[in-house]
């Protein structure tokens, strides 16, 4: 053993840190400020002036790619609309502005959005963004619809009845998830488990409040777990200990999977219903056997839905390349308003935002209506669970 | 009652995990003083090995017991090379060093390792095939304990016998004990101490494989990451036990599992890992060298 006798060194370190000062650089697009879209070449059949669509979002800076799809979504939308003869003969024009994604440009862009007179508003891209600016969209009376704002206070708040999306909100995983154990399942402990991660406790949050009002059910037991750790047979006992018939867990298939194969190896057959962090082939290869008969929620698949194919198929065909990020919730935005404006003949406030809540209407998503909060009905998630190694849509 | 009984069998099995790990941790450092951070990738690394070996048996079709045993010892054997190679490439050289570069040596040697199986193999979690097969006279005390939880226990125990009459009892041994006395004064009285540091590592190296093919078989699943977080906690296990202590290392693992279980059982598991180590710090303070750990005096 080597001994060290006392060589004490004393290290002073000095470091300078250099404040760096960042000008905020503000990014305005002038691009495409003002562009109206396929401007009736032929014969202006009557005087009455276009309907003006804004659209909203990010069309520079690095959350662009999020925005731009829905910019070609309104295009695409717009273009054929237009070809046959535009709403009551009147042609619509789109408006595109920018907001970056960020919330104090948002109010920028919603201004001169209600200062260009639109009628009708797509987007805005991002939550924070669009919550900013609804507020002024909601003073002035223009409905409002997001292809991608998931923020569940957006709609369930009350504040803004001039706002609707056509995805599902943060929640939905967990509102679907409680309703699948309470009235499908006939569950009445349930235990709550997440893995401490935003994404896992945001819904295990979500779904522990949902249980709470509900009088079906009652929380038996809310834990976090430790994800990565080596084992949890602790919680597993802990499960079994509170009697719970069903488990609803928060988080990714490495801990789900190892939960499940633990709890069906000490011979609980309990029900287990998770999110789309679980929904993931991974899940059914590593916990085998084990993963027959879980729940999991993941999105309502679109894609075989013959709009879809065919918005999908005009998009390479005018862009050369696949659509990008929300763009199909975009696409269904833009017809649906259209469509309210068509049915109710109007374009004033009222009138389009009961046609959006009453009319259905076709989509790449599906048939759609709007619930009285603004979401969308019919467009979300869905339940599956693994039956012979398969996940598989349980309707 | 039960429900007790289930959680100290609960903790008793991770324990049990932490133990197969913390032995080789222990058995380097009181050898070399040696923090070997990539004793947690060589279990990995061992699990893996396991992995493919048995695939290809079940392939082949052999029987359960036969793929067993020979996915083992290849997981041994080669773990053992790779614990051998890492001393011989990362340590040796830095053997006159200041501690401190050793260390960082084999902090470097973990994150080479765990690279260089995610890029090798995959960064995906993988299933692990139940090599051990659920013992017919278990069945009745199925929720209690498992097969494979019953092998854990017992392995872990025979290991730590193994390796107390290897270091009290054998030749190698007292070579050992005398190179992690003195390693000036081993050499002078004809000690190969370079022969005694592989030997050292290679037996390490072959209790972590062992602990990687038992536990990956006990979970299920595996990924290049697991050596990382079940190597962090058996050398807490270790230190806690007293490091350099054979039976420390178990009597720590054993602890670390149980004050884990039934604080997750009876309080709650969102603060499991917190209140793990403030037991830790605890017991630290009280007895600065671990639960069995000597205060060494000093020699001159």
């Amino acid at each position: 053993m080597q001994i060290h006798h006392s060589r004490k060194k004393h290290f002073t370190a000095w470091i300078l840190v250099l404040a760096m000062v960042l000008a905020g650089s503000v990014l305005m697009s002038c691009g495409e400020a003002e562009k109206p879209a396929e401007t009736a070449k032929e014969a202006p059949a009557k005087a009455t002036e276009p309907i003006r669509m804004g659209v909203a979002g990010p069309h520079s800076g690095d959350l662009a790619s999020y925005g731009i799809p829905t910019v070609k979504a309104a295009e695409l939308v717009v273009e054929q609309r237009n070809a046959s003869g535009g709403i009551a003969g009147r042609k619509i024009e789109l408006v595109v502005e920018d907001d970056v994604c960020k919330p104090e440009i948002a109010t920028n862009t919603a201004t001169k959005l209600v200062a260009d007179e639109v009628d009708v508003v797509l987007g805005h891209i991002c939550s924070g963004a669009t919550k900013a600016a609804l507020g002024i969209y909601k003073e002035s009376k223009i409905p409002v619809m997001s292809p991608s704002a998931t923020n569940p206070g957006l709609t369930q708040s009350g504040d803004y009845p001039n706002f609707f999306r056509t995805i599902a909100s943060d929640d939905a995983q967990a509102r679907l998830e409680v309703d699948f154990a309470l009235a499908k399942l006939n569950l009445k402990k349930i235990a709550v488990l997440h893995d401490k991660g935003d994404y896992g406790k945001g819904l295990a949050e979500f779904a522990k409040s949902f249980l709470e009002q509900d009088a079906r059910g009652e929380v038996v037991l809310y834990e976090g777990i430790t994800p990565g750790a080596v084992d949890y047979s602790a919680v597993v006992q802990k499960i079994k200990n509170s009697g719970a018939d069903g488990v609803i867990f928060g988080g990714y298939h490495p801990e789900a999977s190892k939960i499940v194969t633990a709890m069906r190896k000490k011979g609980m057959d309990t029900f287990f219903i998770s999110d789309d962090g679980v929904k993931d082939d991974t899940f059914i290869k590593v916990a085998k056997e084990y993963a027959e008969g879980v729940y999991a929620t993941g999105p309502v698949d679109t894609t075989q839905n013959p709009m879809a194919v065919e918005a999908i198929e005009r998009h390479r065909k005018k862009y050369g390349e696949d659509p990008g990020a929300f763009f199909l919730n975009a696409y269904a935005a833009a017809v649906a308003l259209l469509n309210a404006i068509e049915k109710s003949n109007a374009t004033d406030f009222d009138s389009v935002t009961n046609a959006l809540r009453t009319e259905f209407v076709g989509t790449p998503l599906g048939i759609l209506r709007f619930d009285e909060r603004g979401d969308a009905i019919g467009v979300g998630f869905a339940m599956y669970q693994v039956q012979k190694g398969q996940y598989v849509e349980i309707k | 009652m039960e429900y007790f009984l289930e959680l100290f069998l609960g903790g008793l099995t991770r324990g049990s995990i932490y133990a197969l790990i913390a032995l080789g941790y222990t058995m380097v450092y009181g050898i070399i003083e040696l923090i070997n951070f990539a004793h947690g990738e060589i279990y990995m690394i061992g699990a893996f090995t396991a992995l493919i070996v048995s695939g290809v048996l079940t392939l082949l079709g052999w029987n359960a017991l036969a793929i067993i045993v020979i996915a083992s010892i290849v997981a041994v054997i080669y773990s053992a090379a790779y614990g051998y190679t890492i001393e011989k490439i990362a340590y040796k050289p830095l053997r006159n060093a200041p501690r401190l570069s050793a260390l960082i040596s084999a902090i470097g040697m973990s994150l080479f390792l765990q690279n260089y199986v995610l890029l090798a193999q995959t960064s995906d979690f993988l299933p692990f095939p139940e090599l051990i097969p659920e013992f017919g006279f278990l069945e009745p005390y199925s929720n209690f304990i498992r097969s494979s939880e019953l092998v854990i226990f017992a392995v872990t125990a025979a290991v730590m016998l193994g390796l107390t009459f290897l270091i009290k009892f054998t030749r190698i041994g007292k070579a050992m004990r005398a190179t992690a006395q003195d390693k000036m004064m081993a050499s002078l009285v004809g000690i190969d101490v370079n022969r005694v540091i592989s030997v050292t590592f290679i037996v390490g190296s072959a209790t972590a494989a062992i602990g990687g093919v038992l536990i990956a078989s006990h979970i299920g699943q595996l990924n290049y990451y697991i050596g990382f977080i079940a190597g962090i906690k058996a050398f807490v296990a270790a230190v806690l036990g007293g490091i350099g202590s054979i039976p420390g290392a178990v009597l720590g693992s054993l602890v670390l599992g149980w004050t884990e279980s039934f604080f997750t059982g009876y309080v709650s598991s969102d603060y499991e890992d917190v209140f793990a180590f403030l037991f830790l710090v605890l017991i630290l303070i009280f007895r600065p060298a671990g639960i069995l750990g000597r205060s060494e005096t000093e020699k001159v």
